[in-house]
């Protein structure tokens, strides 16, 4: 079977559509990663075993599992006790939940990173607790997390086709829905894997460069 | 009330060939992973440039995606494979490149000295990797390594994807003839995480053998 390039023109516009949704569940997902993984790396700083003990059993539960069947999960045992959401929404919480355990042990290693003498200097000048967060931690905590975040959002990017599979029209799904529908399999496949190459190399680049910009703060 | 114990068994089947695709996938992955890392470091450019480009384009694009294209694209080049064969080879693949950059890491991390010494003694290209470089690499690669399994373990719900009957597939079968939905998928979310478990304690015994005799060498 031969490369068709009319096809590939023909199909564009709904490859595009679908990589739409594929950025804007990516960009989603990556917010409510973010805020579940600080919320699950506070909790597990807990000093209190009832809170910090259970908390880290789920965020390994949740790591140790695959995404796939955490969607289905979602997807389809929520709507049985009354939660009924869109295949979009279940996805964005799926991804966001799953990535939101992998941001939060970057968060734990990041604030674990901040020296003692740090928070002994922030106590020794009298600052309260909440002072010393915000003027003398996370301002040192934060930019050292900055690449390995961006490299989780990197990463949550390419499991994104797995939306498809809970019926959410992105980048896979409108590839196979083209796909089925012409029995033509080599121009969507290969357009949706250069898509994912092109758009995972770029950020690559600029991955390199959060690094470059914020990873060597400890060196000051 | 339904009548479980043939769904458990189905499940069970399913977790057999969930089990087989981790195995087959991972001894593929660590043999990617080595001649894919080591070839990174070789001294001929043109091996550099095709390990590089194998690692970039497997970590590039997503396992989804490069299982679709092995599964529906490449029979159009007249090679076709079955689900598990596609299972595998995306899977070991896939895997293979994230292992080989931990391998490329671990080799770096071995000390000038310890090549400077090897040449000193006249040990050949092949000895120095074999007696000297690995034996000590291999503890630092362990660790990672043990990720990127149970990364592969939890890649291979996908591969239900292209009508593999692993574990996935077989809830959804019995999601789709019970009606059920919290039982199929919570039994197997808890066989996934035991399986996890299990690699998770296997390397760390590995990790302990290979650290054997190794006190000492480095702090």
């Amino acid at each position: 079977m031969e490369w068709d390039w009319a096809f590939v023109q023909e199909i564009m516009p709904t490859l595009l559509e679908g990589l739409k949704i594929t950025i804007l569940a990516t960009v989603l997902g990556a917010i409510v990663a973010a805020v579940v993984g600080l919320l699950l790396a506070i909790a597990r700083r807990s000093p209190n075993p009832v809170i910090s003990r259970p908390v880290g059993f789920f965020a390994d539960f949740i790591r140790g599992t695959p995404l796939l069947v955490q969607l289905y999960f979602i997807f389809y045992v929520l709507p049985d006790i009354g939660i009924r959401l869109s295949p979009l929404v279940a996805g964005v919480i799926g991804l966001g939940i799953h990535y939101g355990t992998y941001a939060a042990e970057v968060y734990r290693a990041g604030i674990d990173n901040v020296p003692r003498g740090q928070w002994e200097a922030a106590r020794a000048t009298n600052l309260t607790i909440r002072q010393a967060w915000i003027h003398v931690v996370l301002p040192q905590a934060i930019p050292p997390m900055i690449p390995a975040l961006a490299n989780y959002f990197i990463a949550m990017f390419k499991e994104t086709p797995l939306l498809s599979a809970i019926t959410v029209l992105e980048l896979m799904n409108q590839a196979k829905s083209v796909a089925n529908s012409s029995y033509r399999y080599i121009e969507p496949m290969t357009l949706v894997g250069v898509f994912f190459l092109v758009i995972s190399l770029i950020s690559v680049v600029a991955l390199r460069f959060l690094e470059e910009r914020y990873a060597k703060v400890d060196e000051r | 009330m339904i009548d479980w114990s043939g769904y458990i068994g189905l499940i069970l089947q399913g977790a057999l060939v969930t089990i087989e695709l981790t195995l087959m996938g991972s001894a593929l992955a660590l043999v990617m992973a080595f001649v894919a890392g080591l070839g990174r470091l070789s001294r001929f450019a043109a091996v550099r440039a095709l390990a590089t480009v194998y690692i970039e384009f497997f970590r590039g694009t997503s396992i989804f995606v490069q299982l679709f294209w092995v599964y529906f694209v490449l029979p159009f080049a007249g090679i076709t494979l079955t689900p598990l064969q596609a299972g595998v080879l995306a899977l070991g693949l896939n895997v293979g490149a994230y292992g080989a950059e931990v391998v490329r890491g671990a080799v770096q991390a071995i000390g000038r000295e310890q090549h400077e010494a090897c040449v000193a003694l006249n040990l050949g290209r092949f000895q120095r990797m074999r007696h000297v470089i690995l034996p000590q690499a291999l503890p630092l690669m362990l660790p990672t390594f043990g990720n990127n399994a149970i990364e592969l373990l939890k890649g291979t719900a996908v591969v239900s994807l292209i009508s593999l009957t692993d574990m996935t597939f077989q809830a959804q079968v019995v999601r789709a003839q019970t009606g059920s939905t919290l039982i199929p998928f919570a039994t197997i979310l808890v066989l996934y995480f035991v399986m996890a478990l299990a690699i998770s304690t296997g390397v760390r015994w590995l990790e302990r053998r290979a650290r054997r005799g190794l006190d000492g060498v480095r702090a």
